[in-house]
């Protein structure tokens, strides 16, 4: 308890940090959710290949412990646009190969959840495999760098040091903080005006009240699907960069605690509503801190846990309620 | 009937029958069993693992059907899709740990009853509230509630923490303290395709040791069969009808007074029930006790088992088991590509054939019906003696 | 010849050992009111069903009929008002409770277990009063085998009733769709009702299939069962029931014996245009 008091500010503005990213990805689950009625177990992978996507950029142009500033911020722009393009990308290979078939034999739900966590497992053994994989089409050689220590830990090469900016209480707010907490507040704003006042975005909520109306009205639902699944997965690319900069490190299997962790947040905030991504991926940031101050480190995950839980017993439609879909009894 | 067939000159139906009559089914069973409590013995040279123990292979097998059993109540009659099942299986085994090893030094088989009654009533505790809510939302919940189990195992001092419980002793022999048993049974070797009897190769009956998993085997065979019997006890009674009718459709099995939370909470405590078990069996077998064992994996391969082999269909789902199982280790060469190929197995499965590897469950009556309709298409032209053996419709 | 003369018999403690008189009412529906989100579904409608009576409850499309069915079967709660069968207030209850007290029911859109056969599919509704549980179903004790087979038995009874016994062992799934109906009605049946409900059990059946219904209903009845019947078409119900209600907008606007109801002016105005089916 004296922990948590003495380090207070510090605890919550990393927990708002933290949370920012997963209100990123959060935010993949939630449309899905809204639009397809479908949790897609396989967005966590999504996020990780997004990861090594910023880790490959900085491999990609040579990049090490003595690599400048300016390089620096330019390499993690040029990240930023490979991790966006990779996850988009894995989430529309998701879409194609997962639940397409599905959707066009009007499969149960649990029927759908199932080809993704198969989709999850394999594209996760994936990475985890990819020298063999590099091997078998005989590129192992030139790509080594890349495809070596397949299921080790990778670090992004350059260390990024936080600059402290501004004082909150007794903790320096870093500029990794500032840069994390108002890039998530943004791309979330931009991506709630998208859906509000495109014409894309009024096709989804539309195909997430109503497939067949929508159908009646000249929307290709098909198409929508395909949009959600790729909105999401931009913002599990710029979430991915986010979290190379503060965390620095991945592996093949890092997706899954993470997005079980942005699922809880999607579900905190509200099923398919955008703004409860981000209000439950702060709240759940937070509480993380807090309660990995209160317990102990080690119980930081099963805050998360022991939160989603008690949260589908207890308020399932979350903090601000379901909204971009309907209820489903 | 098929002899008289026969004689008559009709070509007899080529494909294989279970027998209607009840001495056959009997008869047809004891065979089976026999058959499968010899096969590690056997060592028939296409079904034996060349690089792992054949008999801890199949021991591997057993339990997975033991709990491919217990979670198809749970999923397959029940249709609650609990994607956290390791948990109930994580009780079963720790139990056994804690109370062989770590903090006591109880007997084996007074542990077991203890690892089940637990593992039940978490069963009770996590459905009690969970069971209320939709679908997909069950199946995170008891995901969630998996890993809630693992990483208290891991982060708690008092189960061993993430280096888990050691030294968990066998399960009494019989005789107790023996070192050769009762008897010794030889293994069979191979040479080619003729067989010869190894007498250094033996099994001794009963010393459950460290090294020969036989008689382990043995112990979980039978509890399979003991658990097959008892489903198929319960599932041909009201409460068998009950799950079904609350899979279908819940609503309306409730409006024709189905209490279904009931019901949906008796398949949790029983799917928990005998996942405990299986954990209980894994500790002995295994010796030691750690989370490792208990990753989410292992949830989604449990379910992936009883996915395949159909949805409430007990036998797809011990079949499905065995595939779980047994693939990988037959194929060991492809062991690093396990997950991946599961994976992928998954997405197929579920894309192309979601109501699992076996065909449609049928019932016995179903069955006398088909078989009727061939006995029709069959004896149109044949003397009457059809007739009296035709099942009141 | 199975024994279809056997009058439903009580199987709840505390409950009347006998049924109760001939005329008497067994549910009320008292002054009910039903709003939902701003709609005013049901508007103060009473009425009452009688014991050993058909009752049909008609209406123009809107008019609140299954609503109110769905009030009389517990799946709704009144805003206001109550419900009450045999004296006891429906509200409140859990819907296994109120089949259990007696009031069954068959679906507008045939809600079958798809995948279970014809007479698993009746001996569902048949365990509704059976006691035992799994530790009997495992060790198979006299009492549950003596359970089992009286279910069986009884629901190769039913389905012989409405006509479908040769199918008993056919998937509900596979049935045609006159044989679903019928076997909803088993189903229904073997719950032991004191009041058995049918939402539309005519939709989609031809001239030839009604007439054959109607007969159905009245043996129903005859058997001693009191039934409601909620349909569309009116010569099947002018030709089966006792008496009639008939609801509008949420109101109740005509109750009485179907000649009556049929002269009646309010009730002319609120159909103006003759049913499609009834021209047929």
């Amino acid at each position: 308890m004296q922990f948590l008091f003495d380090h207070f500010f510090e605890l919550t503005i990393t927990g708002l940090a933290l949370g920012s990213i997963y209100a990123l990805v959060a935010l993949g689950y939630t449309m899905v959710y809204g639009v397809l009625q479908l949790i897609n177990f396989a967005h966590s992978e999504v996020f990780m290949y997004g990861t090594f996507a910023v880790v490959w950029v900085f491999y990609a142009f040579n990049a090490g412990p003595d690599t400048g500033t300016a390089t620096t911020i330019a390499l993690l722009l040029v990240a930023l646009v490979a991790a966006m393009a990779t996850s988009a990308g894995i989430a529309l290979l998701i879409e194609r190969v997962a639940y397409r078939p599905l959707l066009t034999r009007n499969s149960p739900k649990l029927v759908a959840l199932i080809s993704a966590i198969g989709a999850s497992f394999a594209l996760a053994e994936i990475m985890g495999l990819r020298d063999r994989v590099a091997k078998f089409f005989q590129v192992d050689g030139p790509l080594r760098e890349y495809v070596s220590g397949a299921r080790d830990n990778r670090s992004l090469p350059v260390s990024i040091q936080p600059e402290p900016v501004v004082k909150i209480g007794d903790y320096w707010v870093t500029s990794i903080d500032l840069l994390v907490i108002i890039s998530a507040i943004v791309m979330m704003f931009a991506l709630d005006r998208f859906v509000r006042r495109s014409r894309l975005g009024r096709g989804m909520r539309a195909v997430s009240q109503d497939p067949q109306s929508a159908a009646l009205m000249g929307v290709d639902a098909k198409r929508i699907y395909r949009i959600t699944f790729l909105l999401g997965g931009i913002m599990a690319g710029a979430a991915a960069t986010l979290y190379m900069i503060r965390i620095g490190t991945t592996r093949f299997d890092a997706g899954f605690t993470l997005g079980v962790k942005a699922f809880t947040a999607a579900v905190l905030g509200g099923i398919g509503n955008l703004r409860g991504a981000l209000i439950g991926g702060l709240v759940l940031g937070v509480a993380e801190n807090w309660g990995s101050a209160l317990i102990g480190t080690e119980w930081k995950d099963v805050v998360a846990f022991v939160l989603l839980v008690v949260i589908l017993l207890f308020r399932p439609t979350g903090l601000l309620g379901e909204s971009l879909g309907k209820a489903r009894a | 009937m098929s002899a008289v067939k026969a004689t008559l000159g009709r070509v007899p139906r080529p494909h294989f029958k279970v027998p209607d009559s009840r001495r056959g089914k009997i008869i047809l069973g004891i065979l089976a069993a026999a058959f499968f409590y010899a096969l590690p013995l056997l060592n028939i040279p296409i079904i034996t693992t060349p690089d792992s123990d054949f008999g801890g292979v199949l021991f591997t097998v057993a339990i997975y059907a033991i709990v491919a059993l217990g979670l198809n109540i749970v999923v397959g009659y029940a249709g609650l899709l609990d994607l956290g099942y390791v948990g109930f299986y994580a009780i079963g085994a720790y139990t056994v740990a804690v109370l062989t090893s770590a903090h006591g030094s109880l007997p084996y088989f007074l542990v077991v009853p203890i690892a089940v009654v637990l593992a039940m009533i978490s069963g009770v505790l996590l459905g009690a509230p969970t069971l209320r809510v939709r679908g997909d939302y069950l199946a995170i919940v008891t995901l969630g509630f998996g890993e809630i189990i693992r990483l208290t195992a891991v982060n708690s001092d008092w189960l061993g923490g993430a280096r888990g419980i050691s030294k968990v002793p066998p399960p009494t022999s019989i005789p107790p303290e023996t070192t050769d048993g009762l008897f010794q049974i030889p293994h069979l070797v191979w040479d080619g395709a003729i067989p010869s009897i190894d007498y250094d190769t033996t099994t001794k009956f009963l010393k459950f040791g460290v090294l020969d998993a036989v008689p382990y085997y043995w112990l979980a065979l039978t509890v399979v069969i003991i658990v097959l019997f008892a489903d198929t006890l319960i599932k041909d009674s009201r409460v068998g009808r009950a799950w079904e009718a609350t899979r279908e459709d819940e609503d309306a099995a409730e409006i024709m007074g189905v209490p279904t939370f009931r019901y949906k909470l008796l398949a949790f405590a029983m799917g928990a029930f005998v996942g405990g078990l299986a954990g209980s069996l894994f500790a002995a077998r295994q010796g030691f006790v750690s989370p490792q064992s208990f990753q989410l994996l292992l949830s989604m391969l449990f379910v992936a088992a009883v996915v395949v082999g159909g949805q409430g269909n007990r036998w797809g789902v011990i079949i499905g088991a065995a595939l779980v199982v047994y693939l990988p280790e037959r194929f060991r060469g492809f062991a690093d590509f396990r997950v991946l190929i599961f994976g992928m197995a998954l997405m197929l499965l579920a894309i192309y054939r979601p109501q699992g590897i076996l065909p449609p469950r049928r019932t016995r009556r179903a069955k006398a019906i088909e078989a009727e309709l061939e006995a029709l298409e069959e004896g149109v032209d044949e003397e009457q003696p059809e007739l009296e053996h035709r099942p009141n419709a | 010849m199975p024994d279809v003369t056997k009058a439903p018999a009580p199987a709840q403690p505390g409950e009347p050992s006998e049924a109760p008189a001939l005329g008497a009412p067994i549910l009320e529906v008292d002054n009910v009111t039903l709003k939902f989100g701003g709609v005013t579904a049901l508007d103060g409608v009473t009425f009452d069903i009688r014991q050993g009576e058909i009752l049909g409850l008609i209406g123009p499309n809107g008019a609140g009929k299954t609503t109110c069915f769905n009030v009389m079967t517990g799946v709704y709660k009144p805003t206001s008002g109550e419900a009450r069968f045999r004296g006891t207030s429906l509200a409140g209850l859990k819907r296994f409770q109120i089949t259990r007290l007696g009031i069954a029911r068959t679906f507008q859109n045939i809600r079958l277990f798809k995948s279970m056969t014809a007479l698993e599919n009746v001996m569902v509704g048949g365990d509704v009063h059976s006691t035992t549980g799994v530790l009997r179903a495992l060790f198979r004790t006299p009492r549950q085998r003596q359970e089992q087979k009286k279910v069986e038995d009884r629901a190769h009874e039913l389905l012989e009733l409405v006509g479908i016994a040769s199918r008993a062992n056919e998937l509900a799934a596979n049935l045609s769709y006159g044989d679903q109906r019928r076997l909803e009605i088993a189903r229904a049946l073997a719950t032991d009702p004191k009041l058995l409900c049918l939402d539309e059990p005519a939709a989609g059946f031809n001239p030839a299939e009604k007439a054959k219904l109607m007969e159905l209903i009245k043996k129903v009845r005859d058997t001693g069962y009191t039934v409601l019947l909620i349909e569309h078409d009116m010569r099947l119900v002018m030709g089966v029931t006792d008496r009639i209600v008939v609801l509008e907008f949420g109101r109740k606007i005509a109750e009485g014996k179907p000649a009556e109801v049929r002269e009646n002016p309010a009730v002319i105005a609120a159909y103006l245009g003759v049913d499609d089916d009834d021209a047929a």
